[in-house]
This record gives C-alpha cells, sequence and structure tokens, in this order.
C-alpha cells in the first residue's frame, strides 16, 4: 500500500482501460461459449465511480459494449453480480417480481481480518507475508476439497486487491446452484465456527471426516514455519495462554506450569503435543491447528445467488492494486505486497500497438493465468459437445 | 368466454385452479368444466368410487400437483385453519420435545387424528384425509409464500410433519413411496465399498465397520443430500454423496424441501392474481398473521424511544441477544453486518425513528474507526436500506427467534447470533453469573440449553430477570420479548408510550406524556383478535 496516492486514480485508470485490461479472455469468459442464449446480455455489472458513487444493475449487448463502457466511465471498481431472467439494464419494464437472479459462479471471500483473533502481526485491513500465509492454506484446503470432493474442474482464484482472496466456481452445473446448496456447501466447508462469544471455535468428535483428515494434512506441513515460529503463538504467556485455554482442564495447569521453562514456541508446542498423546480421544492439538490456520469462508458473499463480488481484473480503489488471478502452480511463491500492477504500468514505455499491452507489462503472467483457465473450460466445453453428439450417434 | 362477473363478489366458491403456481390461471380462464355440472352434482362425481385412488395413491406425497376441484368457501377456511393448527402444533412439539421422541410422536399422533389429517399409510378408506391433506397444503402455500420469514416458518413445520409422517411408514411402503416419487438410486458394489470402506466409516457417524459391511450404500447426487453433506454425515466423492440406506430419510425431506421451496417462490410470483381475489386475500392475512405471530413492523410503536434510555433499556428490557449486541456496540464502537441487521432492525422494532437509528449509529460508529464522512457514505445506506429507503424498498422486518437461531451463525469478529444456541455454555454461564442470575436459574437454563431448547432457555431468563412465575406467552420474538417486559415494567396490559425508566428521565417522561396519553396495545393476541373481528365481519357480509 505504501506510495500508493488514490488521488492519482483517475489519471492511471483511463491508461489500465484502454491499454491493460484483458478484455478478450473476460469476454470469452462471461459468455461461456454462448451457448446459453443472452447470458452474457443478461448478467449484471456494476460500477463504483468516483465519489463513491455506485451504479448497479448495468447489462451490455456485448463485451465490446461492455469494453467501451469501461472506458467512457473508468470505473474505480467494478463488480460483477448474477445471470438475471432478464437484461438487469431493462428491469424495470418487466413486472415485479419476474425479474429475478438465475445463476452465478459459486464465489469464496476470504478476508484476512476474520483471523484477527489468531494473527499477531498485523489487525483489520493490513496484510503482510507473514500472515498471508493463512491465504495460502486457505486456497490449498478449499481446492482439494472443490476438485476432490465437489467434483468441480473450473475455479479461478484471485487476490482481492487488498486484503483476501476471492475464488469463482464456473462449472456448469455449480452455476445452476440454488442458494441452499451454496449454503450447504459453504457450511460443509466450515469448521472454524462461533463470534466473539466462543473462545474455543473447533470441535471435534470422532468419527474424524475424510474432509477434515484432508484438511489437516495440508494446514500440517504450514503450522511450524507459520504458527510456532512466524506468529510465536506460544512465545509469550500472554499469547499461550489463548492457546493453552482449548486443552482440557487438567492438562491446561499441567501446561501453564511447565511453559516457561521452555525456550520457544516450537518446544512448547512440542510439549503440548507430548501431554495431548496422553489424554486420548481427545483432539485438541487437531483443533488448535485448525482454529489458528483453517480457511474462514464469509457465509454471506457465497450465499446469495445475486450478491456481487469485485471483478478479476478490477482495480482496488484503496491501495491501486489489481486483482490478479494467482497461479496455484506457484501459490507458495504468490506475494501481495510485491505484485503492484497498476504502479509500474505507470512507468511501463509506452507500446506502440494499441491491442494486447499487457503482454509488455508486469500484468502479463496473470493474464496468461487467465487465459489458460478460460482455455480450459473452452475445452471442456467442446468436450461435452463431442460426448452429446456420439450419444445422439451422430458424429 | 366466461367472465370475470362470474366470480363475482359473494360467490361462495373458489376454483383452487388458483392455487396452482407458474400457471397464469386468472379468473378469465375459470372452468368451462363448472358449466357442465350444477356444483353437488360434481362434487358428488368427484367423490364417487374408483377415481378416488387414483389420485391419492398414498397417504403421503410430495404435493407436486395442485388440486383442481371447486370447494366451498366455508371448506376452504376450515382446512386452512386446521392445517394452520396441526403446524402450529408441530412447531411447539418441536420446541419443546426432542423430535423423533416417543412422546413427541404420540403427542403428533393425537392431533393428526384429532384434525382428521392422513395418520398411517395403510389406512385404506383414507380418501377423505388425504384430500384435507392435499387441499389445506396448497392454501397455505398462498397465504405463507410472501416474506421470506413466512416461507421459512412453513417449510420448516411442512419438513417436521413429513419426517414424522415418513418415518411412520414400514419398509414396504417406503420402498414403493420412494418409486413414487423418483428416487430410487442404484447401491454401490461390493468391491466399490470394500475399497471406500475406512472412508465410508469416517463419514458416517454411529457406523461400526460391521455396520458398514451389512448395510446398503447409495451414490447420491450431491444435490440430492444436501442435508446430509452439510453436516458432513457422509462421505463425498467427486460430486457424489455415498449414503446408508439408514439415511435416506434425509436425502427424501431433501428433495421434498428444495421442491416445496421452488414451488413457493413461483406461488409468490403469481400471488398478485390471488390477491385480486377480494374474498381470499383477508383471509390469507390472517393466516400468515395470527400463527407465526406478529412480525413486528407495526409503526404504532415509531418515535416512543428516546436515544438517551437505551442503554437503561438494554439492561432492564432487552433479551440476552440484543443486549450483548447493545454492549459490544457501545464496547467497540462498531458492529459488523450480522449485528447490525439484527440489532438496527429490532431497534427499528421497539420504535426508533429512521432519523434516531441513524444518529444513534453514527454516534456510536465515530467514537471509533469510523469518520463521519465514511459512516455517510457507507453505513448510512444499510440503515436506510433497513427502513426500506434504499434498494428494493423493502421495509424490512425485525429478525424472529428462529430467524436468528437457524440463519447466519456468528462468526469470528461477531456479535449477533442466539447466546443461548451460539455461545459456549462457560462463557454464558460466566455471563449470566455476572447479571446476577442464582445459581439454580443458570442450571436450569443451561439444562434447557443442552437439550436445544433455545428458547425454552430465553424465557427462563425472561422469568428470571423479569422476576415473575410463569411468564404467559411463548417466546418467538425478542421483539416480542421487550413488548412482555415493558408490559410488565408498566404494571399493566399495556405499555406506557414512554417506558417507565429511572429518576433522570422523569422529566422528560413527564412532559411528553401530557401530549399524548394514549398507549400501545402490544398484545398479539389483541392483534390477532382485531383482524379476526374484521375478517368474520368480512364474511358475513353478505
Ligand atoms: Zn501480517
Amino acid at each position: 500500500m505504501a506510495g500508493f496516492e488514490p488521488g492519482s486514480l483517475p489519471d492511471l485508470l483511463p491508461l489500465y482501460y484502454r491499454r491493460l485490461f484483458p478484455y478478450g479472455p473476460y469476454g470469452r469468459w462471461l459468455s461461456y461459449g454462448g451457448v446459453v442464449k443472452n447470458y452474457f446480455q443478461r448478467r449484471e455489472f456494476s460500477f463504483t465511480l468516483r465519489d463513491d458513487i455506485y451504479v448497479r444493475y448495468q447489462s451490455f449487448n456485448s463485451p465490446q459494449e461492455l469494453e467501451k463502457e469501461m472506458q467512457k466511465m473508468n470505473p474505480y471498481k467494478i463488480d460483477v453480480g448474477a445471470v438475471y431472467s432478464h437484461r438487469p439494464s431493462q428491469r424495470n419494464t418487466v413486472h415485479m417480481g419476474a425479474f429475478q437472479a438465475q445463476e452465478k459462479e459459486l464465489v469464496f471471500d476470504i478476508d484476512m481480518t476474520d483471523y484477527d483473533d489468531v494473527r499477531r502481526c498485523c489487525s483489520s485491513a493490513e496484510i503482510c507475508s507473514k500472515c498471508w500465509t493463512l491465504m495460502t492454506i486457505a486456497i490449498r484446503v478449499i481446492d482439494r476439497a472443490l476438485v476432490e470432493d465437489f467434483g468441480v474442474k473450473h475455479r479461478l482464484w484471485v487476490y482481492s486487491g487488498r486484503r483476501g482472496v476471492h475464488c469463482w466456481v464456473c462449472d456448469d452445473s455449480v452455476r445452476k446452484w440454488s442458494c441452499a446448496m451454496r449454503t450447504a456447501a459453504v457450511e460443509y466447508l466450515t469448521l472454524v465456527k462461533g463470534g466473539s462469544e466462543t473462545v474455543k471455535k473447533v470441535n471435534l468428535t470422532d468419527p474424524i471426516h475424510p474432509f477434515i483428515s484432508h484438511s489437516l494434512s495440508l494446514v500440517e506441513p504450514y503450522f511450524e514455519d507459520y504458527a510456532l515460529v512466524g506468529q510465536d503463538i506460544l512465545g509469550s504467556s500472554e499469547s499461550w495462554e489463548k492457546v493453552v485455554a482449548l486443552v482440557p482442564e487438567y492438562i491446561l495447569r499441567l501446561l501453564l506450569r511447565e511453559f516457561p521453562k521452555k525456550h520457544d514456541s516450537v518446544q512448547r508446542w512440542e510439549l503440548l503435543k507430548k501431554k495431548m498423546e496422553k489424554c486420548k480421544p481427545s483432539h485438541a492439538e487437531s483443533e488448535i491447528m485448525l482454529q489458528y490456520c483453517f480457511p474462514r469462508l464469509d457465509i454471506n458473499v457465497s450465499r446469495g445467488v445475486n450478491h456481487l463480488l469485485k471483478s478479476p481484473f478490477s482495480v482496488h480503489p484503496k491501495t491501486g492494486r489489481v486483482s490478479v488471478p494467482i497461479d496455484l502452480r506457484k501459490l507458495d511463491q504468490f506475494d501481495p505486497l510485491e505484485e503492484d500492477g497498476e504502479k509500474e504500468n505507470e512507468t511501463e514505455p509506452e507500446p506502440k500497438r494499441r491491442t494486447r499491452d499487457y503482454r509488455k507489462t508486469s500484468l502479463a503472467p496473470y493474464v496468461r493465468v487467465f487465459e489458460q483457465f478460460v482455455e480450459e473450460m473452452d475445452k471442456s466445453r467442446k468436450g461435452e459437445l463431442l460426448k452429446k453428439s456420439d450419444l445422439q450417434g451422430d458424429f | 368466454m366466461l367472465k370475470l362477473q362470474q366470480l363475482a363478489r359473494g360467490s361462495q366458491r373458489i376454483c383452487l385452479n388458483l392455487l396452482t403456481p407458474g400457471l397464469k390461471v386468472t379468473r378469465f380462464q375459470f372452468h368451462l368444466k363448472k358449466m357442465e355440472f350444477s356444483r353437488e352434482k360434481r362434487l358428488k362425481a368427484r367423490l364417487a368410487g374408483d377415481r378416488r385412488g387414483d389420485l391419492y395413491p398414498h397417504s403421503l406425497q410430495f404435493y407436486l400437483q395442485p388440486p383442481t376441484e371447486n370447494i366451498s368457501l366455508a371448506e376452504f377456511e376450515n382446512f386452512a385453519i386446521d392445517r394452520l393448527k396441526l403446524l402450529k402444533v408441530v412447531e411447539n412439539l418441536g420446541v419443546s420435545y426432542v423430535k423423533g421422541s416417543d412422546e413427541y410422536k404420540s403427542r403428533l399422533e393425537r392431533e393428526i387424528r384429532k384434525l382428521k389429517f392422513p395418520f398411517r399409510a395403510l389406512v385404506e378408506d383414507d380418501y377423505d384425509a388425504r384430500r384435507k391433506d392435499h387441499i389445506s397444503h396448497f392454501i397455505l402455500r398462498l397465504a405463507y409464500c410472501q416474506s421470506e420469514d413466512l416461507r421459512r416458518w412453513f417449510i420448516q413445520q411442512e419438513m417436521d410433519l413429513f419426517r414424522y409422517r415418513f418415518n411412520e411408514l414400514n419398509g414396504d411402503l417406503v420402498e414403493k413411496f420412494l418409486k413414487y416419487v423418483n428416487l430410487s438410486y442404484g447401491a454401490i458394489s461390493k468391491e466399490v465399498k470394500e475399497k471406500l470402506a475406512v472412508q465410508l466409516l469416517n463419514s458416517t457417524p454411529g457406523l461400526s465397520g460391521a455396520k458398514v459391511e451389512e448395510l446398503e450404500f447409495y451414490k447420491v447426487p450431491l444435490q440430492d443430500a444436501m442435508d446430509l453433506f452439510r453436516v458432513r454425515r457422509v462421505y463425498l466423492l467427486n460430486a457424489f454423496a455415498y449414503v446408508p440406506q439408514t439415511d435416506i430419510v434425509a436425502i427424501v425431506l431433501n428433495n421434498f424441501r428444495t421442491k416445496l421451496s421452488k414451488a413457493l417462490a413461483l406461488t409468490a410470483r403469481s400471488l398478485p392474481a390471488v390477491q385480486s381475489d377480494e374474498r381470499l386475500q383477508p383471509l390469507l392475512n390472517h393466516l400468515s398473521h395470527s400463527y407465526v405471530g406478529p412480525d413486528y413492523t407495526i409503526q404504532k410503536n415509531i418515535g416512543k424511544i428516546s436515544l438517551e434510555h437505551i442503554d437503561a433499556l438494554s439492561v432492564k428490557s432487552f433479551p440476552l441477544c440484543m443486549r450483548q449486541l447493545h454492549k459490544a456496540l457501545r464496547d467497540n464502537h462498531h458492529l459488523r453486518h450480522g449485528g447490525r441487521m439484527q440489532y438496527g432492525l429490532f431497534l427499528k422494532g421497539i420504535g426508533l425513528t429512521l432519523e434516531q437509528a441513524l444518529q444513534f449509529w453514527k454516534s456510536e460508529f465515530i467514537k471509533g474507526k469510523v469518520d463521519a464522512d465514511k459512516f455517510d457514505k457507507g453505513y448510512a445506506y444499510s440503515i436506510r436500506h433497513n427502513y426500506g429507503k434504499e434498494g428494493k424498498r423493502t421495509d424490512y422486518t425485525p429478525f424472529s427467534c428462529m430467524k436468528i437461531i437457524l440463519s447466519n451463525p456468528p462468526s469470528p469478529g461477531d456479535y449477533h447470533g442466539c447466546p443461548f444456541r451460539h455461545s459456549d455454555p462457560e462463557l454464558l454461564k460466566q455471563k449470566l453469573q455476572s447479571y446476577k442470575i442464582p445459581p439454580t436459574g443458570i442450571t436450569q437454563i443451561l439444562e434447557l440449553v443442552k437439550g436445544m431448547h433455545y428458547q425454552l432457555a430465553c424465557q427462563k431468563y425472561f422469568q428470571l430477570t423479569q422476576d415473575v412465575d410463569d411468564i404467559g406467552f411463548s417466546l418467538n420474538h425478542p421483539n416480542q420479548y421487550f413488548a412482555e417486559s415493558q408490559k410488565l415494567l408498566s404494571g399493566g396490559r399495556e405499555v406506557k408510550k414512554e417506558p417507565s425508566e429511572p429518576e433522570s428521565s422523569q422529566q422528560k417522561l413527564s412532559s411528553q406524556k401530557s401530549t399524548n396519553s394514549c398507549s400501545i396495545p402490544i398484545s398479539s393476541n389483541t392483534e390477532a383478535d382485531t383482524e379476526l373481528e374484521g375478517l368474520d365481519a368480512y364474511f358475513t357480509e353478505d
């Protein structure tokens, strides 16, 4: 965030929308192969303009028309909403009640502020490379479950531009999911429960469901480096008191007595583990790991079919950072602070050709991730069509 | 072509075609058939002999086809009221007893028999009961499709009723019923089961290894197994749930709920057609109001609370959930979305005007991290929204206990929800101690919480804090809690326009009193009764 001056947005945005925004793959993504009639046309977009002016229910006849409008309005922020029964821009012409949200990608919003009770390095909107590990873990856990458990193929993970990540699940069948189905999926994926009035937010009981054991095996490799060394969660009596509050009472007293004698968090964790071994079937050790590291999803964002979410490649007006797709193959290397797309754009040399300028800027690798994602969808759509015509015997 | 006038005011018969969701059935299409018979003849033809069996092959159904016959207005009304009685019993039993316990079942059975709804599948000549079940369900859809709260309540009760009735079916009938509703799934092979044995064992609480071997497992598409996978009671692999035969009931219920909630949405859309029927509209409104209780959007209260009394009121007359939210707001100078909704609408319900609400939230938020400008741009919108001044311009209703308990559980950093449902028992205990609840009372409350009787626990809390022996109402809304508490404090059945307050506020109180001495009747019964009177008058009009 350092160095970004929101006042410079009016100068930067026109450049960004004229030269850098990847309209091609973006339009292809939201058209979904043109299979469903007027799918793109019935999609809601919303723009946030200067001075927080918020314009909802915009829709466009074509990606080209959207492009034109973006270049004309230079929105500070773009949100993508649902595909409605009618064109959102014409919603006032249809009978009240008939205008309904029909489909949308299943989306997840993971926001660092939701981890404030278990992060020591930063709070609220701040992030650093230390706590960013929480997002890495979140992506690993949720993505595995989406693919293996829910049988999902097309996921786009995106850095939100400020303090978290978004996921867009785009499979044809999933876009049709009801609100209840979306809620159920989020509940399946949620282990950390309870508000500020709950000390122990993870409670495991036997048998341990495969989703939980899978997730634990993804959290474990990060736990020592992230929680014990990085966050030093057992580093001082003040911080370890919060941790031992999660173990059974008699172990708690024992640990409080012995912790001061140990040197660091790693040693104290070893001690805790050793003591816990003797009191099976308690799952306190796993519960602590999950409470400190397991993804915390914002259910309200995922549940509603009509809920808007900040679009990939939209700019975050407060940080000036672009919402870029994250390459899962290089997930551990992703650093939200290093990437400062908008700022670098400024200093990029003025390219001659108007199109595809992004290929020459620091945005290029992210656009490539996005293009691959769109291509994968095209490919499987073709595969589906072939399968269908095979079945019908007219291939 | 038939004309509107045929259904002219005062006609005492109703074409149930109106109940068809989605179809744009209007009164113009109104029965060509009706011309063929006189009413009585037609009814007799329906009732006679063979065709009865075809109509209702099972005692249980998914209510996919709306009734098409004509019935009298009197029967229409009786059916509707009886089903509401039944659903109300279902709700009360569900709050007071463990669902599926013997006590629960025997009480529900008694009620079903009494009201003459189909009770066991085997009873042969069950036509009248099945018909009543069918028609009454569709009538209530009309009354309960109109708002999210009503739909939630209706679906919940219909689901519980259905679960009870489905569980009463014996083995053979279960199979038949599943076929009838197209829910037969393929069982997985022995080899697959062996391969997945560990996962199946770990995914399905309460099963032993031997049991896994013995039971059939069905491969069910994700959508159909929603209620099982949401609580991780089933193994998920590649978009399929592996469901043991013992859990098929959950699948059936899930399917029923999906269909019902879709149908309710459709019905809501075709509602204008029904609402324009002047004979039905008051009845439907009455049905939905009298049994769920008032929704506390009543504007009568508006402007009866002054902001400086809220701290004192929060101690005296707020239910625990609102007291917690109020304290969190004062402590943190902030509440997140869930808290703002739950608390904001409650405050609206007790009478804060929009202007007061804006002032209240703003004065608190700007003590924290939010500056006045940000408040005006961001948060003010959502407050005006709650008051129906922005967005869809819906006048949002305060949340009921059921909504608070069942939906949108609090996440870390949240203070909303039901403290009896969403707090650690240990913390709840400490909190109650700090509020000087006697130890015996705390034990009783924690017992109720343990048995998942959250509303009863809250009732107990009311009884202990307001110091009454018998609270004399059944609690289902935070605003009801407030109203009842105020009623007690003011020492009468009615709430004074300004709640009785500690000394500091006396002056203001008396000065306002002189300008307006009328009091608000807030009891839900009074409200319902007035409506009922109107309704009666309506029906006897001609
Ligand atoms: Zn940090």
